[in-house]
């Protein structure tokens, strides 16, 4: 059932696309830290904005990655683009994960007391200084672990990037198990190494979460 | 969102959805989408129904079994939160029939994602669970009670209304996962899309079509979740004793 | 009133870690007696009535209910540590209202006095109903059967949770500062169904009060807590008359002037 010598054979190759997803990873995901900011400061500083925001929002996290993978990879190219797999894929969990991380720095804003803003109005900071210096170190704490839970979030949805061919972790699997017929400790080690990954990072989130927190925060 | 904007926006995605079937470009690849659409819909409600029975059964077992079930509970939420659902997928649909199990792509669809959705949803039963006050299980104590009784009668009703949000969210991550198990051969909407993309390389209307009837499920998902809670909530709303 | 107590505190202790909440407490209270416990704020009031309503388990003692042991059972002479089946035998003539209600939010009025009946008793639900709408009807909320707790006022949730409580038929009943929850002008609701209660020879009535005027009133006994013993008790008339013991005389003294 389980073959000790066939895993140590696999096991390099799985190790390298392994790097593959933790690429994908934290490139898609400093993507979507950056665009979620965007959006989120956008509809603070053009309140005009905050209604198409929200509907784009509501669309992308209503509609499956998947689609959305499919269609940067296939749409591009009507437009004379073509994008390599890994960069449309990356691209799609970018966006994906941007608007979840927008929600968490808008509810992280929004839970700045009112009167922190008016406070800083009647001490005549400008809206800069006031962000910069009051506004973002309260907004911190609630928010770094929020993003650090996406981040993981966001690792364990690249197998879906094997759906375009995008040589990570599962597709490598699956190649291997297509060419020698045994799934079993390719998809198994895939799943393990997740799911190690998983726990590591939930327990650093929580060490973060505790270090953010000691701070004698409001 | 309030729910005016959300049933505005289901109204608008249902007449995009009208009027680009009146458009020959659309209407042609319609019919075989909303056939992969209904086939999303099945797998989303078993799914849902699998989702919400391990839930809750996994959050009891950790909060109140005994020692061996609170490690089966604790062992089945980690697996299933902490591998991807497309391994998960893949693992029922691939490895499993090396050891002789061969399920029907369908039931796999079901079971992968109604468990790996479950093990989610049972952190949100325990929190609901324990977030009940303390002093509705002292008065159903002072009252006699077994724990069955008091689980039963008096702590889950009232867990399940403040479960009810976070399922909603629950539910439309379901609705979107379905999309995976076009990747184990079933005709879902995803697939659907896919292959007809292949076929007429008609990519923008395609895709348009499906992100909208997607966006329109998920929708009537949270507007029904909204519509649930506050039903639910309606004599719970001031109730809350201190 | 007969010589043997129905409810029987026997050395018994209460720790919190290193914090000695209740110290070698002996009390015995007699069927039908009503007793009012004051004193200061943790002194331990709350304490005692939670340990009777096996809320909280004891350190050191037995607890005693109509001659037979609560917290303990018998078991080849010996008393061991009483298990769930025998702590619901006892538990069964015990019953216990609130400062906080906890009424079920998700159960009307009629609902909240029928599910012990019906789930604990296993009375039927025509037999349940009709004695919590006489219980209902006694505490004056006849007309509030159907409503749900957040859509009645603090008084009127604090006299459902009494019916609901007497639905069970307890032999003796524990009030913990149930009026110290209400607005003002609703204490005056509850403390007349207590009073109500109080004509009834047979039930045993402990309160914990802060309502000095109502403890002198209608207990047959005040016993005044302080730092996890009884510091002094005895009629009400002899205790506000003429309290023996200095930290009485203080607590008096405090309580009334800013009361
Ligand atoms: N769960 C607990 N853990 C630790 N200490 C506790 C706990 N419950 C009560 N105590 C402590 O036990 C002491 C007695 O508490 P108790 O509630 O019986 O006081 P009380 O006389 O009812 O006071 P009050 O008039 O304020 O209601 C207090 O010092 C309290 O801090
Ligand atoms: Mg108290």
């Amino acid at each position: 059932m389980w073959d000790w010598s066939f895993v140590l054979e696999i096991l390099p190759v799985l190790a390298h696309a392994a790097i593959i997803s933790i690429e994908a990873t934290l490139i898609g995901f400093v993507l979507a830290a950056t665009l979620g900011l965007v959006l989120a400061l956008a509809r603070i500083a053009f309140p005009s904005t905050a209604l198409p925001i929200s509907v784009l929002v509501e669309l992308i996290r209503s509609t499956p990655l998947l689609i959305q993978i499919f269609f940067l990879y296939f749409v591009f190219p009507s437009f004379g683009v073509t994008l390599d797999a890994f960069t449309a894929g990356v691209l799609a969990l970018g966006i994906h994960y941007a608007a979840y991380c927008s929600e968490v720095y808008r509810s992280g804003f929004d839970n700045i007391h009112r009167g922190q803003w008016e406070a800083c109005t009647a001490l005549n900071l400008s809206s800069w200084t006031t962000f910069r210096d009051i506004i973002i170190p309260q907004a911190i704490p609630p928010i770094v672990p929020a993003l650090g839970n996406y981040l993981v979030a966001l690792f364990k949805e690249t197998p879906l990037l094997s759906a375009i061919a995008v040589l990570e972790l599962m597709q490598t699997a699956k190649i291997i198990g297509s060419e020698t017929f045994r799934y079993t400790e390719p998809i198994t080690l895939v799943g393990v190494f997740f799911l190690a990954m998983s726990l590591v990072s939930a327990t650093l989130i929580r060490a973060v979460e505790r270090l953010l927190n000691r701070r004698p925060a409001r | 969102m309030g729910i005016r904007t959300l049933i505005v926006m289901l109204v608008a995605s249902l007449l995009v959805i009208a009027i680009l079937a009146t458009q020959p470009a659309y209407s042609l690849f319609l019919p075989q989408l909303l056939e992969g659409a209904l086939l999303t819909a099945q797998i989303t409600v078993l799914g849902a129904l699998l989702a919400v029975v391990m839930g809750v059964l996994a959050a009891l077992g950790k909060l109140y079994g005994p020692a061996p079930v609170r490690w089966l509970a604790n062992i089945y939420i980690e697996i299933f939160r902490g591998t991807s659902a497309l391994v998960q997928l893949f693992w029922l649909f691939f490895v499993l029939p090396q050891f002789g199990i061969s399920l029907e792509a369908y039931t796999v669809a079901v079971l992968a994602l109604g468990l790996n959705i479950g093990a989610y949803g049972a952190e949100c039963a325990r929190g609901a669970i324990t977030s009940v006050a303390r002093g509705q299980w002292e008065a159903a104590t002072a009252l006699n009670m077994t724990r069955g009784q008091m689980l039963r009668r008096i702590i889950l009703p009232q867990a399940f209304v403040a479960m009810i949000p976070p399922w909603g969210n629950l539910f439309i991550e379901l609705l979107k996962s379905t999309a995976l198990v076009s990747l184990i051969t079933l005709s879902d909407l995803a697939f659907k899309a896919q292959e007809m993309n292949q076929t007429t390389m008609k990519t923008i209307p395609i895709f348009t079509l499906v992100l909208v009837i997607y966006l329109a499920m998920s929708l009537v998902i949270t507007i029904g979740m909204r519509y649930l809670e506050g039903r639910a909530s309606r004599g719970l709303a001031r109730g809350r004793t201190v | 009133m007969t010589d043997k107590p129905i409810v029987r505190f026997d050395k018994v202790s209460k720790r919190y870690g290193p914090l000695t909440v209740l110290d070698s407490l002996e009390l015995d209270i007699f069927r039908g007696e009503k007793v009012a416990i004051i004193g200061p704020s943790g002194s331990g009031k709350t304490t005692v009535l939670r340990m009777l309503m096996t809320l909280e388990t004891i350190d050191d003692g037995v607890i005693w209910v109509d001659g037979e042991p609560l917290t303990h059972m018998e078991r080849n002479g010996k008393l061991v540590r009483a298990d769930q089946a025998h702590i619901r035998k006892i538990r069964a003539r015990i019953g216990m209202v609130f400062q906080s209600f906890n009424l079920f939010p998700h159960m009307t009025a009629m609902a909240n006095c029928i599910e012990a009946p019906m789930t604990v008793l296993g009375m039927k639900r025509q037999d349940a109903e009709a004695r919590a709408a006489d219980l209902l009807d006694m505490v004056g909320l006849a007309q509030k059967k159907e409503h749900y707790p957040s859509q009645l006022s603090g008084g009127q949730q604090q006299r459902v949770a009494i019916a609901r409580a007497l639905a069970m038929r307890p032999k003796i009943m524990l009030f913990d500062e149930v009026t110290s929850a209400l607005d003002p002008e609703l204490v005056g609701e509850v403390l007349q169904v207590i009073r109500k209660l109080g004509s009834e020879h047979d039930l045993t009535m402990l309160m914990v009060t802060h309502q000095m005027g109502f403890a002198k009133e209608f207990a047959d006994r005040i016993c005044f807590f302080y730092q996890g013993k009884i510091c002094e008790q005895g009629h009400p008339k002899e205790f506000f008359g003429s309290p023996k013991n200095d930290r009485t005389k203080q607590f008096l003294h405090a309580v009334l002037e800013a009361g």
